[in-house]
């Protein structure tokens, strides 16, 4: 058993289901500290984001939290963007989705840090 | 009179309805796009939007996991099909996952997730220097 491993699938599952970025936690993991392709890396976080976003949503519903009424066409938008999506992450292979990826990874880090700077 | 005015304005606001429905689904169109390229993201972009919509911080987050969950099954799904990844690649994570998403839920209940954002801002640049780099 890779402790390293257990230890990214909770970490992913707490700031996943905070709705916090969760997905970067795994795919940074991944990427960065094993020797996982990107796209396998992309993959492996979906497949895991599955179970753990069905949780989370089922706790949500059932504390009132969910308005469908926004969520069903946002969601229904999303799935003909997540086909484009696919698309050109297969057009522009792995190695450069990851760096696309990396940058995208500092901008909303320095956004991030700097909405909190804001606020106080 | 009286009821032609009902019917009027019966249909004005099925047609509001409709206008907000196609709205809605056009901010859903990128949300899927950037979920499907990088297999993540998604859920931080939906939520900036959700707020746009009247929501608060919390309840933001909490739609936002909502609207990408059937995204993320179909992308999933795309993934298995064109051979990028395979299921046995991915189950190891799932179990401490769960118990991350309990925990998660209940962390986003108690407290305000901006102390967390600044952890996180500093990890997200450090990772995305490596990427870049790599």
């Amino acid at each position: 058993m890779n402790i390293s491993a257990l230890i990214a699938g909770l970490l992913s599952g707490i700031i996943g289901a905070m709705g916090l970025g969760g997905g970067a936690v795994l795919i940074i993991y991944l990427a960065v500290f094993t020797s996982t392709q990107q796209l396998a890396a992309q993959g492996i976080n979906l497949i895991f984001f599955v179970p753990i976003g069905t949780l989370a949503v089922l706790i949500y519903a059932k504390q009132h939290q969910i308005r469908w009424q926004t969520v069903l066409p946002l969601a229904c938008g999303g799935i003909i963007g997540a086909f484009i999506g696919i698309f050109l992450a297969d057009f522009i292979g792995g190695q450069l989705t990851a760096k696309i990826f990396g940058g995208f990874l500092i901008i909303l880090g320095i956004k991030e840090m700097l909405t909190v700077v804001k606020r106080k | 009179m009286g009821k032609y005015t009902v019917k009027i304005i019966s249909v004005i606001i099925i047609k509001k309805k409709i206008k907000k429905f196609i709205y809605n689904l056009a901010l859903g169109i990128p949300i899927g796009i950037v979920n499907g390229l990088f297999g993540a993201g998604g859920g931080m972009l939906a939520v900036p939007f959700l707020k746009k919509t009247g929501l608060e911080q919390k309840k933001s987050h909490a739609n936002a996991i909502a609207v990408i969950l059937p995204i993320t099954l179909l992308s999933a799904i795309l993934y298995l099909v064109n051979g990028s990844v395979k299921f046995s690649q991915a189950w190891i994570y799932i179990p401490t996952g769960l118990i991350g998403a309990i925990l998660g839920t209940l962390i986003l209940k108690k407290i305000s997730p901006k102390w967390l954002k600044k952890i996180f801002g500093a990890f997200m640049i450090y990772a995305g220097i490596r990427m870049v780099m790599k």
